[in-house]
């Protein structure tokens, strides 16, 4: 019988679905460590790769820096520990803005909102002025930039104006309030950490300062070991309830993946980098990204919040029938994006060993939603992950470190970062038109 | 009062339903039964109020005169969520499934299950198999791949599946075939049919005639925001349905009179 159609129906996502063949993430369906492999494959090939095309980066990276830097010196402990650090404030920033990615939102305020961050903990530690202690000094300077956060996200969700616009206004805002505050004390503008108090020394710290050699190979092993559990035992109880689980095989390998990580970081963070003297240990900057990206990453992807972001980023509509309070997730959202930036800010006044009026707010913005991009998260809300984050910033770190090291002007270095993330927004918009997303027709 | 063709107390009855938008009269003194273990397909040209009165029944819309009798009691359904709390879901047309999500957590959005304070996915994963495999929805390939990776009848039958898995007792399809191909219409008529076999109410909106034979066991028809007629299948033949829709009655006199409606 010939099926007659309803001639006025409204266009209906289903169709743009069933027009494109329907593709099921391969590795879903895989039993064995052999599928997994060809699944991977064949999503790489789809373009739906996640994050293989930074880490494929990364080592090119690697690769091309080693060979052609002076005295092969990219790949040595001193540099990559260095690179690590510039790359810790990209990696934090663009943690702070997947937040707002995934809502399909952009915060473009973050890089002076996480500089008023640093300043006003900077300033609230020198000894001659405030002199508080350090933890207080820190809360302050995250709870003002949680609090600008959550207003930003309060005047974006309640009065319905884009996150664009906002942050673009917070941007100028808070370059003004980040001036002013530089001029209060007697700094002249230039208040650092170069001063005697522990509480200084602490903010110091947070980048250089390091870890006892020994007592980072312990630290190394509690995380690894801890993890390697919990992934060993959540994995075995899916298989045993019969869930959708992988093969034990990738969940070894996925445990030597980390343990190999963990040990090669602090094999070179222990090798003596200093040219004269003693310079060995772990900076604290990696176990501090750690922690950021492992609160973010249960936050994201084990908690009823961030799957709300998800839901939120991916369909509206369809988390406002589920009876989730879009306001009240977004606000939250920029809420953590500022409070996430203030760590960078503080990061990166301790990278600077103090704050100035030199801070290139724009420019951290930007390297920052690069970093995000370039690690696998969507400008168009919905996919992206606080790892990615971390990676991206590794990849912008590198190409920074590498360049500069080839003794690469700035400008040089701009033209390259921006190529770099020309082509990453490329494979994420490739990406979405090559997969049977629904979505996709109304980007 | 229409008499109910089911023996017993239908599981929600609509009586005298009124509902305007400003100057505009969307629907006047409707009544509607939809009994248990029954398929009731609404239909109606459009303009004629079926929307509405969906909306009026899910909670969506306030009614301005009537009453909906719920297992015989008068309620008064002011939010989704009353509806929810009755057992009424309804599946609109746009499925609002999210496609970044996989089909678990689509089934549990809003409602996830927590074990200390985090998502426990083994327990979610676990009953939304379970739901499935009830409905026999066995085409999707594994529950965590991407809503975005199904066909469209897979996602109407995700769609269904998640607004059946809180005991609901009544489900309203809203033109749930549109836009899907012969064998995907096929798959999901079957799972409507199987909701009624587990002893849901269903009410399904829909233009197509075909569909509405081939799984309706009661039709309710709507003109111009009234209800003209309200019968079990067996009462029409197609042209019936589509004189009832295009005019709101029956040409012919000898139908007109077996049918009683005027």
């Amino acid at each position: 019988m010939a099926r007659a159609e309803a001639p006025d129906l409204p266009p209906d996502p289903t169709a743009a679905v069933e027009a494109a063949k329907a593709e099921v993430p391969p590795e879903l369906v895989a039993q064995s460590l052999g599928q997994y492999a060809r699944a991977w494959v064949a999503r790489a090939r789809a373009g739906q790769s996640g994050m293989l095309p930074v880490v494929a980066g990364l080592i090119a990276i690697m690769v091309v820096f080693q060979a052609i830097s002076p005295n092969h010196v990219f790949l040595s402990a001193g540099n990559l520990v260095n690179l690590f650090q510039q790359s810790a404030v990209f990696m934090v920033l663009a943690m702070a803005e997947t937040f707002a990615l995934l809502l399909g939102e952009i915060d473009l305020s973050i890089g002076y909102v996480g500089a008023c961050g640093g300043v006003i903990a900077v300033q609230l530690v020198q000894p001659v002025t405030t002199n508080w202690p350090w933890w207080a000094a820190i809360i302050a300077a995250l709870g003002f930039c949680a609090a600008v956060g959550a207003l930003q996200g309060t005047v974006i969700t309640r009065l319905g104006i884009p996150s664009f616009i906002v942050t673009l206004a917070g941007f100028l805002i808070f370059n003004g309030v980040m001036l002013i505050l530089l001029l209060l004390g007697p700094f002249s503008g230039f208040p650092n950490l170069g001063a005697q108090s522990d509480s200084v020394k602490v903010l110091y710290n947070l980048m250089a300062g390091t870890i006892d050699p020994t007592l980072s190979w312990i630290g190394m092993a509690v995380i690894v070991v801890g993890l390697g559990a919990l992934f060993w035992m959540g994995d075995s109880r899916r298989r045993r309830s019969g869930l959708v689980a992988p093969p034990m095989s990738l969940t070894v390998i996925k445990i030597a993946v980390i343990a190999a990580a963990g040990i090669t970081v602090v094999a070179i963070c222990n090798v003596n980098r200093a040219n004269l003297g003693t310079l060995e240990g772990v900076p604290w900057v990696v176990p501090i990204v750690l922690a950021v990206l492992a609160a973010w990453t249960v936050l994201l992807g084990k908690t009823k919040y961030g799957r709300y972001v998800y839901a939120v980023g991916g369909n509206p509509e369809a988390a406002r029938r589920a009876g989730i309070n879009l306001a009240m997730i977004r606000t939250i959202a920029f809420a953590l994006c500022g409070f996430t930036a203030g760590i960078g800010g503080l990061l990166y006044a301790s990278y600077i060993g103090g704050m100035s009026n030199n801070v290139q707010g724009g420019q951290l913005v930007l390297f920052a939603v690069a970093a995000a991009v370039i690690g696998g998260t969507s400008l168009f809300g919905g996919r992206g992950k606080a790892m990615h984050g971390v990676l991206g910033g590794l990849v912008i770190g590198g190409i920074y470190n590498g360049m500069y090291l080839q003794g690469l002007d700035v400008q040089r270095i701009f033209i390259v970062t921006g190529l770099v993330l020309l082509a990453a927004v490329t494979i994420d918009a490739l990406s979405r038109r090559g997969a049977s997303s629904g979505n996709s027709a109304r980007v | 009062m229409a008499d109910s063709p089911a023996a017993t107390e239908p599981l929600l009855k609509v009586r005298g339903l009124d509902k305007h938008f400003g100057p505009v009269q969307a629907l006047y003194g409707v009544d509607l039964d939809l009994p248990s273990g029954c398929v009731t397909a609404l239909c109606g040209d459009n303009g004629a109020g079926k929307s509405v009165l969906t909306k009026c029944i899910s909670g969506v819309y306030q009614l301005d005169h009537g009453q909906i009798f719920w297992q015989g009691q008068p309620v008064h359904i002011r939010t989704a969520r009353d509806a929810s709390r009755l057992g009424i879901e309804t599946v609109y047309q746009d499925l609002a499934l999210a496609d970044n999500l996989d089909i678990v957590q689509n089934m549990f959005l809003g409602r996830e299950r927590l074990r200390n304070g985090l998502l426990d996915e083994d327990v979610m994963e676990r009953a939304a198999a379970k739901t499935l495999a009830d409905l026999k929805v066995t085409t999707v390939r594994s529950i965590r791949q991407p809503v975005a990776s199904l066909s469209g009848g897979q996602r109407q039958s995700v769609a269904v599946a998640k607004a059946v898995m809180w005991n609901s007792k009544l489900v309203m399809l809203d033109e749930p075939t549109a836009a899907l191909g012969v064998n995907q219409t096929k798959m999901v008529l079957d799972l409507v049919r199987r909701l009624r076999d587990q002893g849901l109410a269903v009410m399904v909106i829909s233009h197509n005639l075909n569909d509405v034979f081939e799984v309706a066991d009661r039709i309710a028809v709507l003109y111009l925001g009234r209800m003209v007629v309200q019968d079990n299948l067996s009462a029409f033949d197609r042209q019936d349905v589509v004189e009832y829709m295009t005019t709101g009655k029956l040409g012919r006199t000898a139908k007109e009179a077996k049918s009683g409606a005027s």
